[in-house]
């Protein structure tokens, strides 16, 4: 069994119409897993759905071998998750650095090594520490946002569109670092709307329609599939 | 050039200082507004009367420590005893969240209905107000009443023009400095401190982050109930204290708040300070100013006052409606309302 995996879930928000169903994503340690799929295909949802966000009536959410399908988002945050939201996702009115020390509020211990890596991996975060977040570029934004994410030095990391609104080049740099955070062993989870890119780097890929798992595969094989090529990746 | 000095002497000692005492008084009100309006993201109606009710158990310290032959020498008794007024003020604002807004926090409930709310809860605190000490005015000031005494100061400069300093003025002044220095470092240089700026920047994310929202509003009313018991207290020992002029009081502050930017701490000051001025200077009489800077012949026979004290509430309001018109969130950036 993966590492982190929802398993079967049907749900919806708050008492409104079923928007997931029998949807299952998972992802390993060390390996990136991307969501993909058309506008309202329930890419986000079924994210949030593995974080707590939303209640689902079946199905279960497993990290670890233990299940959490019960947890609130905060509790599964202290489990070792980390979640960046797509919007609103740091402090504007706060500095960089103190948006990192807020991302590691929950930790009693030394949180200087942490900073020092996650400065290590952005480097420009270092540069402009002192500055609030809301007068960063849309590109450095997200840095601090996954940077506030990694402070809780997590198991898993989700990433709700992390490159929307950011132009290409930016795009590609925040891939790479992403991979680069992989390897350091987080288990990545991901929803894209760049989705050939995304399934590019992704060492397995979902494609959601209306809901539902419609592929499953390796990015790679994903990506050479016709049908998907056709349908999803605009030939 | 002496009747320069004359009138910038006068000026000083009947406006710019009572001014400056006053805005002190309303930047540390607002203060608690805008602390409340962040974390808690209502209008706190029962403003006023929580500085009251702070005040109230101040002055009944104060008779306390007066009667037993206690006292601070040249500086008021009610400084001894502001920290029971502190506590009292605090335990009734903590009671208040548990019995009714804690209800609309599990509700979810929106602003309008916590802002109803916090007004059923000024009628409250009004009537106990005045069944615990009477709706009468009352004077706890002791101590010497003045830092410097006009007298003096004729007989130091050789003005014709004194400056008195009083002694409630300076102690407001201090203490306004005290406050507002302690109040930033614990915002922007503690842990606690910068979880609430945190909270009140963007709340999903703080609670992504693992702040306890409870313990956040909780420290939110309690430094809200300290900063309106200093603040009630200072401005009965410079004027008096009414339980009615609580009331009113809340005006000026609301219009401090917004006019500096609610939510914005450094906001809520200078509010204070552009409401007081404002309104001091307007309702100021001129004549005398004036009398001193032209000839004699061209003194004026009114009074040169543009409005009366009166109507001094007015100028809150216009300057509150000029500024929702023309910057809705305020001179320093705030939230918008």
């Amino acid at each position: 069994m993966a590492f982190l995996i929802g398993e079967n879930m049907t749900g919806g928000y708050g008492k409104g119409a079923d928007i997931l169903h029998d949807c299952t994503i998972g992802v390993e340690k060390g390996e990136i897993a991307v969501v993909v799929g058309p506008n309202g295909a329930g890419k986000s949802t079924a994210m949030k759905a593995v974080f707590g966000m939303l209640n689902i009536h079946t199905g279960r959410v497993m990290m670890d071998g233990e299940e959490i399908t019960s947890l609130s988002p905060q509790a599964r945050v202290q489990k070792g998750m980390g979640f960046v939201p797509q919007t609103s996702n740091v402090f504007t009115g706060m500095s960089v650095e103190e948006n990192l020390e807020m991302g590691a509020f929950i930790r009693d211990d030394d949180i200087k090594g942490t900073m020092e890596q996650v400065f290590e991996l952005f480097p420009i975060l270092k540069e402009k520490r002192k500055q609030p977040a809301g007068e960063l570029s849309g590109g450095q934004r997200q840095q601090v946002a996954v940077g506030r994410a990694l402070m809780t030095q997590p198991k898993v990391l989700m990433l709700d569109e992390p490159t929307a609104g950011v132009s290409p080049i930016v795009m590609d740099e925040l891939f790479d670092r992403i991979i680069e955070i992989a390897k350091t062993g987080i288990a990545i989870l991901m929803v894209e709307q760049n989705a050939k890119q995304a399934l590019n780097i992704a060492d397995k890929g979902y494609v959601l329609v209306q809901g539902r798992n419609r592929y499953t595969d390796t990015g790679e094989a994903l990506m050479a599939d016709p049908e998907v090529r056709k349908a999803f990746l605009g030939g | 050039m002496t009747d320069i000095l004359n009138a910038i002497v006068l000026l000083l000692n009947f406006l710019v200082i009572p001014g400056i005492a006053y805005g002190c008084q309303l930047a540390l009100g607002a203060l608690g507004v805008t602390l409340i309006y962040g974390i808690l993201r209502f209008s706190n109606f029962a403003h006023g009367e929580t500085m009251a009710f702070g005040t109230m158990f101040t002055i009944i310290a104060t008779w306390f420590l007066q009667s037993n032959g206690i006292s601070l020498g040249p500086i008021p008794t009610a400084l001894l005893a502001l920290p029971i007024g502190i506590l009292a003020a605090v335990l009734l604002i903590l009671g208040t969240d548990k019995l009714v807004y804690k209800f609309y926090r599990k509700q979810k409930s929106t602003p309008v209905i916590y802002l109803i709310a916090s007004l059923g809860v000024m009628f409250f605190y009004n009537g106990l107000i005045r069944f615990i000490i009477g709706p009468d005015d009352r004077i706890f000031t002791d101590g010497s009443r003045f830092i410097i005494t006009a007298r003096e100061f004729k007989e130091m400069t050789g003005l014709d023009q004194g400056m008195a300093f009083k002694m409630t003025q300076g102690i407001t002044i201090v203490v306004t400095i005290i406050c507002v220095a302690a109040l930033f470092w614990f915002l922007n240089k503690t842990r606690t401190g910068k979880s609430m700026r945190a909270y009140s920047d963007n709340e999903d994310l703080a609670l992504l982050s693992g702040i306890n929202p409870d313990r956040v509003v909780m420290i939110a009313w309690i430094l809200t109930a300290t900063l309106a018991t200093i603040a009630g207290t200072l401005y009965g020992l410079d004027k008096s204290f009414k339980p009615f002029t609580y009331l009113q009081i809340l005006l000026p502050i609301f219009a401090a708040a917004i006019v500096g930017g609610i939510g914005n701490p450094i906001g809520a000051i200078l509010g204070g300070f552009v409401i007081a001025l404002s309104e001091v200077s307007v309702t100021f009489a001129y004549k005398r100013v004036i009398a001193y800077l032209v000839p004699e012949s061209w003194a004026p026979e009114g009074l040169v006052q543009l409005l009366s004290t009166d109507y001094k509430f007015a100028v809150s309001f216009t300057i509150l409606v000029i500024v929702l018109l023309v910057k809705p969130t305020g001179l320093m950036k705030g939230q918008s309302i």
